[in-house]
């Protein structure tokens, strides 16, 4: 077996970016998909001066909580398909096999997740609340809550997606699990916009969805991880 | 090369749904055997294989690599094993040649012409870079295939490895298993139809308790 003495086991790191390029290069590739989240982001934000009320003073104080809902739902929305494409294709069983830890691949899937639907998101804000009259010395603030608050959308709904990847009614179920853990990122994101609104400091409001990220960071690729191994084992 | 066997299998039993697929399984694999799992549709070829390759827990029974027990083993056999099942996991969007590179990303490190080497030996000569959607289910097959020309694995688990791919796809994947058992490596596969015939090969038959 000499002719096989050749090959090395790439660093972790290596793999771990090779694993991002593959599902940014994937998404890329089925560019319908990636405009997905954005168009429901925009149609549920853009209903609300049409279904409430146009008036300016209602859309300025509704505006970061609007933002924040719509951010929320449109990530929701496209959980579901975190997993699925490669468990139904059997990618996720290659993944499970490699000889690199599990964990590591489902961070970068979780970074590449992030990447397609989180940043068209908080790019896209700005116009967004421009169009609700927000304040435009708030608006900054809300920029900085979905910049730290949309990584961790991705972060604890992939332990979700992961549980229900194997079951055939796993949209329905991943919102029911998963939303009580997005509810404090939607307050302490609100909050920040609300305190600055009023004049007080909302350093606080962003250090604590710091923490939030930091924990869910650490903690949710290993929890996806094991659930993905559940979920192959069935 | 340690004395021990490569691969032994202790008392694996299996039940799913209320049924008894098989119970109190016992064999032992040495370097250069092939392996054939045999059994009727439903016999539970394919989960014993999932359940060797470590994708499966197994509830009774115990499984040995190089003589030690599977759970103290982790890495060291997962990087020894290649695992190809019904699923092979190929991304239709992309080329077999991206395939194949991101399949090995996370196993070695190694250069693109040893790739396009690999795809070329399997049969995709001049497909590496065309989407694996415009190609036919046979060639999308020898696309996964083509890992086994790469893998530096010392045991292959093949699950209907033979399937869509044609009369010579079918002999020339023949060729590589005899000659990975030649050169040492395992095979543990399933297929219905019956493959030539090799120096060291041996029958597992599922199902018959039914």
């Amino acid at each position: 077996m000499t002719e096989f003495n050749g090959l090395q086991k790439p660093g972790l790191r290596q793999s771990f970016f090779a694993a991002i390029k593959r599902d940014l290069l994937l998404a890329f590739r089925r560019r319908q998909d990636l405009a997905n989240p954005m168009v429901f982001f925009v149609i549920v934000v853009s209903l609300f001066p049409l279904g409430v009320s146009p008036d300016k003073s209602f859309l300025a104080t509704s505006a970061a909580g609007v933002v924040w809902v719509a951010a929320l739902l449109a990530t929701l929305l496209s959980l579901d398909g975190m997993f699925r494409a490669d468990y139904e294709d059997g990618a996720l069983e290659q993944m499970v096999l490699s000889s690199q830890p599990l964990f590591i691949l489902v961070l970068a899937k979780i970074i590449a997740h992030w990447v397609v639907t989180g940043i068209p998101l908080i790019l896209l804000s700005p116009v967004l609340s421009i169009m609700l009259h927000l304040d435009q010395a708030v608006m900054g603030v809300l920029f900085l809550t979905l910049l730290i608050g949309t990584p961790v959308l991705s972060l604890i709904g992939a332990i979700g997606a992961a549980l229900t990847v194997g079951l055939r009614v796993g949209g329905v179920l991943i919102s029911l699990l998963i939303l009580p853990f997005y509810i404090p990122v939607l307050i302490f994101g609100t909050g920040a916009v609300k305190a600055a609104e009023s004049g007080m400091s909302f350093e606080a409001y962003l250090s604590i969805q710091g923490a939030i990220l930091m924990l869910a960071l650490v903690l949710s690729p290993f929890a996806a991880a094991a659930a993905l191994k559940i979920s192959v084992a069935n | 090369m340690n004395d021990h066997y490569l691969l032994e299998a202790r008392e694996l039993s299996c039940e799913r749904e209320d049924r008894l697929l098989f119970e109190n399984l016992s064999f032992i694999l040495n370097r250069g055997e092939i392996l054939q799992v045999e059994g009727p549709n439903g016999a539970g070829k394919t989960t014993l294989l999932r359940m060797l390759s470590g994708l499966m827990p197994m509830h009774e029974g115990e499984l040995l690599w190089h003589g030690e027990p599977m759970s103290q083993c982790g890495d060291d056999f997962l990087s020894e094993m290649l695992f190809l099942g019904h699923k092979t996991g190929i991304k239709t969007v992309l080329t077999p040649f991206e395939n194949l590179r991101f399949w090995s990303a996370s196993r070695f490190a190694v250069a693109d012409e040893v790739l396009i080497d690999s795809l070329e030996k399997s049969g995709l000569g001049g497909f590496e870079h065309t989407p694996c959607h415009s190609l036919s289910a046979g060639q999308q097959r020898r696309a996964a295939l083509a890992r086994l020309h790469l893998s530096p694995a010392t045991l292959w688990i093949l699950d209907e490895a033979f399937t869509a791919i044609d009369k010579q796809g079918v002999d020339e994947l023949e060729q590589w298993i005899g000659m990975k058992a030649a050169a040492g490596g395992s095979v543990i596969l399933t297929t219905h139809h019956r493959p030539a015939h090799y120096s060291r090969f041996r029958h597992l038959k599922l199902g018959d308790s039914r």
